[in-house]
């Protein structure tokens, strides 16, 4: 089975804080990690390549200093990886970023699975996994959250919904988004660590992937930002002191219009 | 690239670094440079430097389509064994009042199986046209077929605008559907308004957990198309005097066809609520030490017809299944009243809740950082404060 998984480097929230004074995100010296939804992406196609053989190839789009996620992706038993780097990609909303990285796939050629996290943490917006499959035109199954079977031609999995799951039945190739309840992700091992950092990365460009310029980055995307700006703060809170009887009867007092 | 800084017109005030959401910037010998590496060109800095000293040319693209051909709002009807969504109504609402800007109409469109009685229902809340597509392999959300047929008929009918609920079902199809339509799309709205001089509508989203919004167009692609958050917009009432048509549409075999099938369909929430449509919800989290103790939270969810929520901590201890996980890698709420009880209110946790429009937190540590999101607070011991809270409401609500 041919794994193809892809991820995006994200600033860490945890460590994303904000200035008081301005209210704005403060991200000098925020570390960059591997999105968490595509840490269980990554995870999913390790596990089954132990069982099933084949290969797992991890592909990212991003400035060059995204090839830190590739090797921790690597470290953690991906086999190859590769690097879609260009400054022209700047810009991208998710139909350009959906297209390059569908288009890098192609070149791959050779896949029986695409596996992405469910969404990243930065942008939430959980549309570039179906968008590759969209453009691949293969099935898709959002927000799997255990697969059941799979072989070379069909798979059965569970799709998370709101009320419970759905078990899907479906033809390969395909492309899944996984969610958190689908495995526990390694860490990498001491070996693996040693292999990644000597490995060899791939880079492409928009020449190499051989790109339509009005399709990619900025001037290929439907979507433009205009403004960014910070949402209004939340007012100050009221705490309320004293005796347990005393403080639920204030705040029973304060929510009571709300509720009734 | 299409950003610059004009070196003559700045003067290093360095207004432009506390702008940039993405840390691009750095003043280097009283001057400003950007890092290309870094910039997404969201152009957040144009608007902050006073001095008119960065440039960001927005290529122009050479695709063009006549955008004055696409007229009118389209709302997605999401439906579930037949039974409409309820954040269908929400965006019914909201795109009357858009559709009174543009000096359109506003249609829904379902697709499902014995539904018709329902494309009725949407007229009542605000639709002045149903397009309906009834086919038994229509009665379950299949992302491929419901794509196909959604495809055709906006080629046909061409709305300028296409507004659907950010669900399961919506992300994954809308996401198809744009791609192919080579549309925009903006995920996760929690503000739609229109500009009216450009025709534009103006799609407002968190990003970065709600830590900063940003507001998108799509100026030359159509429809303009945005999936958008429950419990933002207002339903309208139902009017069961108001009048509207229903168009048939049948959908030819060939489309119908799936890779995937649905074999089982199983509902496994535990609590009665439904955590992303609840206008009210418990939350607990470590502080209640042990899975038994979730009974008080559940107690108050009970008498306040609320769903149970969960903090990471707590799912994680296996004190409440992931399906009730609220925070980053769980789901995202923005109820009327959010109660965190036993939630310290790490980042994680806030991004998923920060949107609520009342924060009550109820915690023994008065250091703990939900505090600072909180409307309303009470230090102590929640195993007093929750069931004395839970007996107030029950005279009151007389439950």
């Amino acid at each position: 089975m041919n794994i193809i998984v892809c991820i995006k480097q994200v600033p860490e929230t945890t460590e994303v804080k904000i200035n008081p004074e301005t209210n704005t995100l403060i991200r000098e010296g925020v570390k960059s990690i591997i999105n968490p939804f595509d840490m269980y992406a990554i995870e999913e196609a390790i596990r089954l390549k132990e069982k099933y053989g084949g290969n797992t190839i991890v592909i990212t789009m991003g400035p060059p200093q995204a090839e830190e996620a590739l090797r921790e992706a690597l470290a953690m038993g991906i086999d190859e990886a590769i690097l879609i780097t260009d400054r022209s990609f700047a810009g991208s909303d998710t139909w350009a970023t959906s297209f390059t990285l569908s288009n890098a796939i192609k070149k791959i050629g050779d896949f029986d699975l695409i596996l992405c996290g469910k969404q990243a943490s930065d942008g939430d917006t959980a549309q570039v996994g179906p968008g590759i499959s969209a453009h691949l035109d293969i099935p898709q199954v959002t927000y799997v959250k255990k697969i059941r079977e799979i072989n070379k031609n069909s798979a059965c999995v569970e799709r998370m919904t709101e009320e419970g799951f759905e078990l899907i039945s479906v033809s390969l190739p395909c492309l899944f988004t996984v969610v958190k309840e689908i495995n526990e992700p390694r860490l990498p091992s001491l070996r693996g660590l040693m292999r990644a950092k000597q490995a060899k990365i791939l880079r492409w460009s928009a020449k190499d992937l051989g790109l339509d310029e009005n399709k990619i980055g900025l001037k290929g995307s439907p979507t433009q930002v205009i403004k960014i700006f910070t949402p209004p703060q939340r007012p100050k809170g009221t705490i309320f002191h004293g005796e347990t009887k005393e403080v639920v009867e204030k705040l029973v007092e304060a929510l009571k219009k709300e509720i009734t | 690239m299409p950003i610059k800084i004009i070196i003559e017109k700045c003067t290093g005030c360095s207004l432009c670094i506390k702008a940039c959401p993405f840390d691009a910037i750095r003043i280097l010998d009283k001057k400003a440079v950007i890092d290309l590496n870094k910039c997404n060109l969201c152009g957040a800095c144009v608007s902050s430097c006073k001095f008119k000293a960065i440039l960001l040319e927005k290529p122009v693209t050479d695709y063009q389509i006549p955008i004055t051909d696409y007229h009118g709002i389209w709302v997605f009807a999401e439906q579930k064994k037949s039974m409409i969504q309820p954040v269908v109504w929400e965006l019914l609402g909201k795109a009357r009042q858009l559709a009174e800007k543009l000096n359109t109409e506003v249609s829904a469109v379902l697709l499902g199986y014995k539904v018709k009685e329902k494309a009725k229902e949407l007229i009542f809340y605000g639709a002045d046209k149903v397009y309906l597509v009834e086919d038994e392999r229509l009665a379950n959300f299949l992302d491929e077929p419901y794509t196909e047929i959604l495809i055709r008929l906006i080629r046909k009918y061409k709305p300028e605008i296409f507004l659907c609920g950010a669900t399961s079902i919506g992300r994954a199809l809308v996401s198809r559907i744009a791609v192919k339509l080579y549309a925009g799309l903006t995920a996760d709205c929690t503000g739609l308004d229109i500009d009216l001089e450009k025709r534009l509508l103006l799609q407002t989203r968190p990003a970065f957990g709600g830590n900063i919004m940003a507001t998108i167009v799509t100026p030359f692609h159509r429809p303009q198309m945005a999936t958008v958050r429950h419990k933002v917009f207002m339903p309208l009432e139902k009017e069961t005097t108001r009048t509207g048509q229903i168009i048939e549409e049948k959908p030819e075999s060939a489309i119908l066809v799936s890779r995937t099938s649905i074999l089982e369909i199983v509902e496994e929430v535990s609590s009665m609520v439904n955590l992303s449509e609840a206008d009210i919800i418990v939350s607990g989290g470590r502080g209640l030490g042990a899975k038994e103790n979730f009974k008080i939270i559940e107690d108050l969810a009970k008498v306040l017809n609320a769903a149970v929520g969960a903090s990471r901590a707590a799912v994680d201890a296996g004190w409440m299944p992931y399906s009730h996980q609220v925070g980053q890698t769980g789901k995202t709420v923005a109820p009327k009243i959010y109660f965190a009880c036993g939630i310290s209110g790490q980042i994680q946790h806030l991004v998923g809740m920060q949107s609520s429009k009342i924060i009550v937190a109820i915690n023994k540590d008065p250091e703990a950082p939900i505090f600072k999101v909180a409307n309303y607070g009470i230090v102590g011991d929640l195993f007093e404060i929750i069931p004395a809270l839970t007996k107030r409401f029950k005279e009151i609500l007389q439950r």
